[in-house]
């Protein structure tokens, strides 16, 4: 393959720049997509270069809080992959309804809407007041929109398709008011839900979790990070515990993998081994 | 010395099935380059069409995984509601992003990824589709010196997407369905003038 070209240089130097003034540390993101978002951020940025952009960007908060959405994309959606939410119901479920009280950090939960259709699920189930739900992201713009609950009205037709192929048990509307064109979710999802700021490529663990899911997320990252985010979702873990990740990613070929069992094969659901 | 040509990608939609069961079906399995394919398809279908291709292409056709390495005489294709990208390590990257060109998986992203990547050594593919997804890919690919191949539009079963793609870019050649799998042969079998590639993997 061929040497870099000068854009590839301009983005690393950027991304180090971006890590030793702001601590948030990009390099490790794989190149591909990264790369496509920054050139969809300087785009629509005005400057012409990366070069052009970077004094800019290493002397002003709010240059490098649009970065920070650009990079960030956070595209999800309720009920996301119905048949890993039907497995969930059924086959997690269960388990977790063994246990008094559980916790549960949803690891890069953008907007939330993965976190409330857990929610909806874990009430549906009879678990409503025993569980804690920690829905984490980098962007605390997305976690503000997620702690509101509101969403276009739009996307509540494919979020109903969604949700009555994952097997639920209600109507969904029952779950949200319409107001023009936004749809407000009932409070009560939000009850057992924290969102708040965290950092996969710096931050710490979270401790003693019946169950972790992070998915979409580490498909961003290169092998190194991916490994880091797979040892501090391994620590954060009680025995016993779940391991959801998204329907492309996988701990195949993996040293971890061997701690893990493999509950529903191609939904990746995995369960940690006792001992 | 080196092969001209290190890659291959593919773009296609409606009608795709039956033309990359004609395509790959022509290919020896030792065909000396990775394939990399968008075919456009639902968000919620299964792995179904890289395992039917699988069986009856002498090639190996497999579905993406996330960092799956790139290898020749294998074809992937993108997994439904994922964009595939090329990442310069040699190996295979997804995305869950928006849209692009209302697709996901998107012929332009794989397209613009991969010829970041392999600049003049890939060869670009627009088979037939519906929709004008991939043209803005094959004006990026011979930009940075890669060759471009369309279906001729009067052979596609959906002229819209390679007669999009020849309006946005001058293309090398234009062929019906039937004579791809020959020039991609002989393509392959091409020679590089000057070593790009000091690491001499293809020795
Ligand atoms: C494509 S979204 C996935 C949303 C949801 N989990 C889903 O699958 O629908 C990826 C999310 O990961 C977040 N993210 C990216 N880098 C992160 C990091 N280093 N730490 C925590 N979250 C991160 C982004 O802000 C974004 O909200």
């Amino acid at each position: 393959m061929k040497t870099d070209d000068v854009e590839d240089v301009e983005i690393r130097l950027l991304l180090e720049g971006v890590q030793r003034i702001y601590g948030y540390d990009f390099r490790d993101y794989a190149d591909a997509s990264i790369k496509r978002r920054l050139n969809h951020w300087l785009a629509e940025s005005g400057f012409d270069t990366f070069s052009q952009a970077q004094s800019q960007l290493l002397r002003s908060r709010s240059v490098f809080e649009s970065l920070l959405r650009g990079i960030t994309v956070n595209v999800t959606e309720m009920f996301r992959d119905p048949a890993f939410f039907h497995a969930l119901r059924e086959q997690v479920v269960p388990f977790l309804k063994t246990y008094p009280f559980v916790k549960i950090w949803h690891a890069g939960c953008a907007t939330g809407e993965e976190a409330y259709s857990m929610a909806i699920l874990l009430n549906e189930e009879g678990m409503a007041g025993r569980y804690r739900m920690y829905a984490t992201d980098i962007n605390e713009a997305v976690l503000q929109k997620a702690g509101e609950g509101v969403m276009p009205i739009a996307e509540m037709q494919r979020f109903t398709r969604n949700y009555q192929k994952s097997g639920g048990r209600a109507s969904f509307a029952d779950y949200y008011t319409a107001r023009y064109d936004r749809a407000i979710l009932s409070p009560a999802l939000k009850k057992h839900i924290v969102f708040a700021p965290h950092n996969l490529a710096t931050d710490g663990e979270f401790g003693e979790m019946n169950l972790v899911l992070c998915r979409n997320v580490m498909i961003y990252f290169k092998p190194a990070l991916k490994e880091r985010c797979l040892r501090l979702f391994d620590s954060s873990l009680l025995p016993g515990g779940f391991l959801c990740l998204g329907l492309k990613e996988t701990l195949e070929r993996r040293k971890m993998g061997e701690r893990y069992e493999e509950l529903a094969p191609p939904l990746r659901i995995y369960r940690k081994r006792y001992g | 010395m080196a092969r001209a040509f290190e890659a291959v990608v593919v773009g296609v939609s409606t009608g795709g099935v039956h033309a990359l069961q004609k395509l790959l079906g022509q290919l020896p399995a030792a065909f000396p380059l990775p394939i990399l394919i968008v075919q456009h398809i639902s968000a919620d279908a299964d792995g179904g069409l890289a395992k039917l291709l699988d069986d009856r292409c002498p090639l190996r056709v497999k579905e993406a995984d996330e960092q799956d390495e790139i290898l020749p005489g294998t074809a992937y294709l993108a997994p439904p509601n994922y964009h595939l990208l090329v990442e310069r390590e040699g190996f295979l990257s997804l995305s869950a992003d928006p849209y692009v060109s209302f697709a996901r998986p998107s012929v332009d992203v794989l397209f613009e990824s991969a010829a970041a990547v392999f600049g003049p050594a890939l060869i670009g593919i627009v088979l037939t589709g519906a929709n004008f997804d991939g043209s803005q890919g094959l004006k990026t690919i011979k930009q940075k010196g890669g060759t471009a191949i369309v279906q001729d539009p009067a052979d596609a079963e959906a002229p819209q997407m390679p007669q999009a793609a020849m309006a946005a870019t001058g293309v090398d050649y234009v062929v019906a369905l039937d004579g791809i799998a020959t020039l991609l042969q002989k393509l392959a079998a091409r020679r590089s003038t000057i070593p790009h590639d000091e690491k001499g993997r293809d020795d």
